[in-house]
């Protein structure tokens, strides 16, 4: 379904991505792990056009590097960034709308969905979203991107600074989300959810993938996960 | 004394909704890109000459539509062919640009119309009087900038409130690349609102022209008081912009109609002041002479006092 190769990414003069590869197939939940400044953040950022791409990204079969971020989305990629981007003066309802695409016909997931996800939500759905909690806001957040209907959503560091309880409804939710035939990117730097979930995972260590098996295979690899992870 | 404050008041307000359609437009441009449109009042400027002249070719009503139209269309054309390549090199380059743009336009207007102000007169339909208060009567036209004023305004607000697309536009002001990512064509949205604010700052062109001079300089007239309205109102802030509008244009409305001076106060209060009291010449400025200052003596006091205007976010 994703296939990048050979992908490099500058910031200035700095030599942000190194020559990443990885795939993620049709239906499969794939995470993407390391330290801050592994470059992990960088990699869906340059997948989704939001940085210059240097190498092939293929989308479905087609080359999607150099097109506009806009014109990614509406080929059915879906991202919801680290810091969440909750269109703060807007409504919870209004945000979750902004989520439909121009000329979008249904799709997998509809508002009533995401309230029966998420009572939460309806609840709060004239409250301007700038004033959920932070475990508020990344459920809207990654609503709001299943509202556009993505084949694939890759999400950045969706457990971050959420509470214990919390970072299982995040988990439960990626699990109704594949249950869906929505294939997963997940971005991660601990390992919190990502080998319970995962069907595979990658490791990035300075701009490169470092690691790549099985979330078994990681766990037995005590080495990797000392080099590249452990703090 | 209750008939000059009444005049006052309705002229301030008639200013002051002209000086918010002018800087409602470069507060979009401005909380969108983060830049300062310099040619924000060259457009203006530019609005008032093409409807004096497509006037002329098919009349005052028409040109009040086309020239908005027009200058919205040179709003789209500047973002797209131009902003949009220099915004990659940062918000010097921006501010250059659209400087530099303001000197163009006004050079293209002086070969096209001139030197001298054109005539561009109250046009024959709406210049009678509308009513008579207290011996005084309030022009048509006047009224007729009221109502365009508020229209304007209103649909503005409900296009931006109650649309899918005034959705997208503040959706793109607070996270644009997160919009884009859902979907949203942002540059698009980008090149849309500088076309409506330019068409804005062409409608305010249109109905201040005949109420200020049409010359070449009409830009350098307006510019630096838009400037200190967004700076008073609060960068980037609407409602900001707004009272900012109001506050400037019913002050100096009435700093104008007020013909008292310093000596005149303190003779009140009972001093005695003649030809011979030092600084004389000082005390004896009437208010009304000194009246196109109070703007830039707001913006003073305002930056000193309160940096970041009534309602902006961030200091200037």
């Amino acid at each position: 379904m994703l296939e990048v190769r050979d992908l490099h990414a500058y910031y200035g003069k700095s030599h942000i991505l190194q020559g990443v590869s990885f795939r993620v197939g049709a239906g499969e939940i794939v995470s993407l792990i390391g330290r801050n400044g592994a470059g992990r953040s960088t990699t869906v950022k340059t997948i989704m056009g939001e940085v210059a791409p240097v190498g092939a990204i293929e989308f479905k079969g087609e080359r999607i590097d150099g097109l506009a971020p806009h014109l990614i989305a509406r080929r059915g990629l879906g991202y919801v960034p680290e810091n969440r981007d909750i269109f703060p003066t807007l409504t919870v309802r209004e945000n979750l709308a902004l989520g439909v695409k121009p000329g979008q016909q249904g799709g997998r997931w509809s508002l009533e969905d995401m309230f029966t996800l998420f009572p939460n939500l309806r609840d709060r759905a004239d409250t301007p979203g700038g004033v959920l909690s932070g475990g508020e806001q990344q459920m809207l957040s990654i609503c709001r991107t299943l509202m556009g209907d993505p084949e694939l959503i890759m999400i950045d560091e969706p457990t971050e600074g959420l509470a214990p309880q919390v970072i299982a409804r995040v988990s439960d939710l990626l699990e109704t989300i594949a249950a869906r035939g929505v294939a997963i990117l997940l971005i991660e730097q601990k390992l919190t959810i990502a080998l319970e979930i995962s069907h595979r995972v990658y490791v990035m260590g300075h701009g490169r993938i470092v690691f790549d098996g099985t979330a078994q295979q990681l766990r037995d690899n005590a080495a990797v996960r000392r080099e590249w992870l452990e703090v | 004394m209750l008939e000059l404050a009444t005049f006052s008041l309705l002229n301030g307000i008639v200013y002051g909704l002209l000086l918010f359609m002018l800087t409602s437009g470069l507060t979009l441009i401005f909380s969108m890109m983060g830049v300062l449109n310099f040619a924000h009042a060259s457009v203006f400027m530019l609005g008032a000459y093409l409807s004096y002249q497509v006037g002329l070719w098919v009349g005052f009503w028409p040109a009040l539509v086309i020239a908005p139209l027009l200058c919205g269309l040179v709003g789209a054309g500047i973002e797209r062919y131009g902003l949009r390549y220099v915004h990659k090199s940062g918000h010097v380059a921006e501010i250059l640009f659209t400087f530099g743009l303001s000197y163009l336009i006004e050079e293209l207007v002086t070969m096209i119309w001139g030197r001298n102000a054109v005539a561009n007169n109250v046009p024959a339909a709406v210049d009678f009087p509308l009513f008579t208060l207290f011996g005084s009567t309030f022009p048509a036209y006047k009224g007729l900038m009221m109502v365009i004023s508020v229209s304007m305004l209103v649909f503005l607000w409900l296009a931006l409130k109650r649309t899918r697309m005034g959705l997208v536009i503040q959706a793109a002001l607070s996270h644009p690349s997160m919009a884009s990512a859902l979907g949203h064509d942002v540059p698009g949205v980008f090149m849309l609102v500088f076309a409506i604010g330019s068409g804005l700052a062409g409608l305010a062109g249109v109905i201040g022209g005949f109420m200020l001079l049409t010359q070449p300089t009409l830009a350098h007239a307006v510019g630096p008081i838009v400037f200190v309205i967004v700076v008073v109102g609060g960068l980037g802030s609407l409602a900001g912009a707004f009272i900012a509008s109001m506050l400037i244009g019913i002050l100096q409305t009435f700093a104008v109609a007020i013909d008292y001076s310093l000596v005149d106060l303190l003779r009140a209060l009972g001093f005695v002041i003649t030809r011979s009291t030092p600084s004389y010449e000082f005390l004896s400025i009437k208010v009304a002479t000194v009246a196109p200052t109070v703007p830039y003596l707001l913006l003073v006091l305002f930056l000193i006092v309160r940096p970041r205007g009534f309602l902006g976010k961030r200091d200037v």
